[in-house]
């Protein structure tokens, strides 16, 4: 049987079929993840027609889904890794914090080149943070989740002192190619930031499933001593998922704050629970080992049509919370009840 | 006789506790020595000094095929040719069979890209001819959660051989095997035998190591209790003088210890 499989030879019709088979249940969650998008978009359509038949619903949604979505993407890496982030909201502002600084002290002589040197040193201040969040995890051996709300407050903190609880104008980066960059509109209609987000997805579903660094992610989050014992360099990989998180982290504040053209020293709260929420419901395992970076991908915009779709349905938006909680209770308690039965 | 691994005068305290004390130890080319010997006996200890895990006290000496190896470290144990295989703990269990076998080590090109395709078709090879699984259900995108626990002990022992490894240590591999899945153990052991290579079979379970080992070398509270040749004792005879070995601490040999 195994050397029938070997060769190239067309299968019969019943291999095929046990073939599609396989195929199916390796793809199951996100078959599932996709049936569970369109059910409810056909929902939300059902109850209002008017909103989900035009345009404007989704070109809003591809403009501010990325706000999160960004980040949702790297941060699966980290759940995968069997660890956790809670301090990107504070590292978005983090970042623009930086960018003030640096634009600030050339607003006068050349704003352009402060937009250009501040956006670099917002990328530099992400990846700063998230490196020393994976510095405390590893080297420190302090476990993620206390670490990442200490760091959340203390960047918080520094944001607030840094721009001593000041907002920021930024229209001056309309005048540079940044703006059309990351916020303009494609073609005139597709949000920039949206094509962004697909190619931010494509390249960490690359590294996740393609390269070494993610086949040791997956490794040390499944068994973390068979994976030292291997040769796998444990320490390495997780800071490296950390400051990914990071670099997204300061990546989506810099969007946000070119779509409003105004840096809030509050940017970042409320996107914690969206960006948690898209990566339980997308079907990575809060125990580590599993996750895919499509699953993330489709359930940030599930995630996403939620508060629309139930304003749009005529009920109040305070029920938006209590879906998102349920969500993640609900795909966690799922996750438990799988790994189950599998293992 | 070759030897591929030669340790003198090997001792080992932690603290006030002597673990070793002044150990001979030698492992021959395609030779499978069985290590017995009770909790505390300092099995483990001897290993991790093997793997590079411990240093020894000065004074021991590690020899490799007849070269002096000093300050042997993990790295340097792997690159010699020497793999642990440890029980349950060194498999992935989410993670697809050809994961687990290339883990730590996958293949792929300068810039790390997973060479996919080439570590499928080395793991289907491996599949059929080193681990004998023979039945259309497992393929090499099976995860090895759902395989039995002597396929996993297959999967840790094949992944072991086809990194080339020169001596393979089994840290008591029958360990909550079930009667089957130890023959199906004990099978890969022969492997090793048959494909020229070394391996140290640690276990305390006799009936396990007897059948398989070449030598049978006994510790006892950190030292060489003794030693036997395959077919230089009966099965019988070896038990009888282990258990007056753990009633009494000293085990009666054919030949003086002295070597």
């Amino acid at each position: 049987m195994a050397s029938a499989n070997t060769t190239e030879r067309p299968l019969s019709p019943a291999k095929e079929r046990g073939k599609f088979a396989r195929l199916l249940r390796k793809y199951a969650l996100q078959i599932a993840i996709v049936f569970v998008a369109l059910l409810l978009w056909a929902f939300f359509f059902w109850r209002s027609p008017l909103t989900w038949g035009s345009y404007a619903i989704y070109n809003s949604l591809m403009s501010t889904t990325p706000y999160f979505a960004l980040m949702a993407i790297p941060l699966t890496l980290v759940v995968v890794a069997k660890e956790i982030d809670l301090s990107f909201g504070s590292i978005m502002a983090w970042g623009m914090a930086a960018f003030s600084v640096v634009f600030m002290a050339l607003r006068d002589t050349n704003p352009q080149l402060g937009v250009y040197l501040g956006f670099l040193a917002c990328l530099l201040a992400g990846l700063f943070a998230g490196w020393l969040n994976g510095f405390i995890v590893v080297k420190l051996g302090i476990p993620s989740l206390v670490t990442t709300i200490g760091t959340q407050f203390f960047w918080r903190g520094v944001v607030l002192v840094v721009t001593d609880g000041q907002g920021l104008g930024m229209t001056v980066v309309k005048e540079t190619i940044l703006y059309n960059l990351f916020v303009g509109r494609f073609l005139g209609v597709i949000p920039a930031q949206f094509l962004w987000t697909i190619a931010f997805g494509i390249i960490v579903w690359f590294f996740l499933n393609h390269h070494k660094f993610g086949a040791h992610v997956y490794l040390v989050g499944d068994n973390v001593d068979s994976a030292r014992l291997m040769g796998v360099d444990v320490e390495r990989t997780k800071i490296a998922t950390f400051a990914v998180v990071g670099v997204a982290a300061a990546f989506a504040g810099f969007v946000v704050s070119e779509q409003v053209l105004f840096l809030w020293p509050t940017l970042g709260d409320g996107y914690l629970l969206n960006t948690l929420a898209s990566v339980f419901l997308g079907g990575t395992s809060v125990f580590g080992g599993t996750g895919t970076v499509f699953g993330t991908f489709v359930a940030a915009f599930i995630i996403a049509i939620i508060n629309p779709g139930i304003v749009a349905a005529g009920w109040t938006a305070y029920w938006t919370q209590l879906i998102y909680g349920f969500i993640i209770v609900v795909s966690v308690a799922l996750q438990s009840i799988l790994r189950k039965r599998l293992t | 006789m070759e030897y591929v691994l030669q340790m003198k005068n090997i001792s080992k305290t932690f603290g006030e506790v002597a673990a070793l004390h002044h150990v001979n130890f030698e492992v021959g080319t395609n030779e499978i020595v069985g290590l017995l010997g009770d909790n505390g006996a300092g099995k483990s200890t001897l290993v991790k000094i093997i793997t590079g895990y411990h240093c020894p006290d000065p004074g021991g000496e590690i020899f490799w095929k007849q070269e002096k190896v000093s300050h042997l470290t993990v790295s340097k144990a792997r690159d010699l040719g020497i793999e642990v295989v440890y029980q349950e703990r060194a498999l992935a269990d989410l993670q697809s069979l050809w994961r687990n076998i290339f883990m730590g080590r996958e293949l792929s090109n300068r810039l790390g890209v997973l060479d996919q395709r080439g570590m499928v078709r080395e793991t289907r090879k491996l599949m059929s001819t080193a681990m004998g699984f023979t039945s259309s259900a497992v393929t090499p995108e099976s995860t090895v959660g759902t395989f039995s626990g002597g396929e996993r002990q297959g999967v840790a022992i094949t992944r072991a051989l086809y990194f080339e490894a020169e001596l393979i240590i089994l840290d008591e591999p029958t360990m909550g095997l079930s009667i089957s899945e130890t023959r199906k153990c004990l099978d890969f052991v022969d492997g090793i035998k048959q494909a020229g290579k070394s391996a140290i079979f640690i276990d305390h379970n006799i009936v396990h190591v007897y059948p398989v080992a070449d030598r049978i070398v006994v510790l006892d509270r950190g030292t060489i209790a003794g030693q036997f040749q395959k077919g230089e004792l009966k099965f019988d005879e070896l038990i009888d003088r282990l258990t007056h070995l753990a009633q009494t601490g000293h085990l009666e040999t054919n030949h003086p210890k002295a070597r």
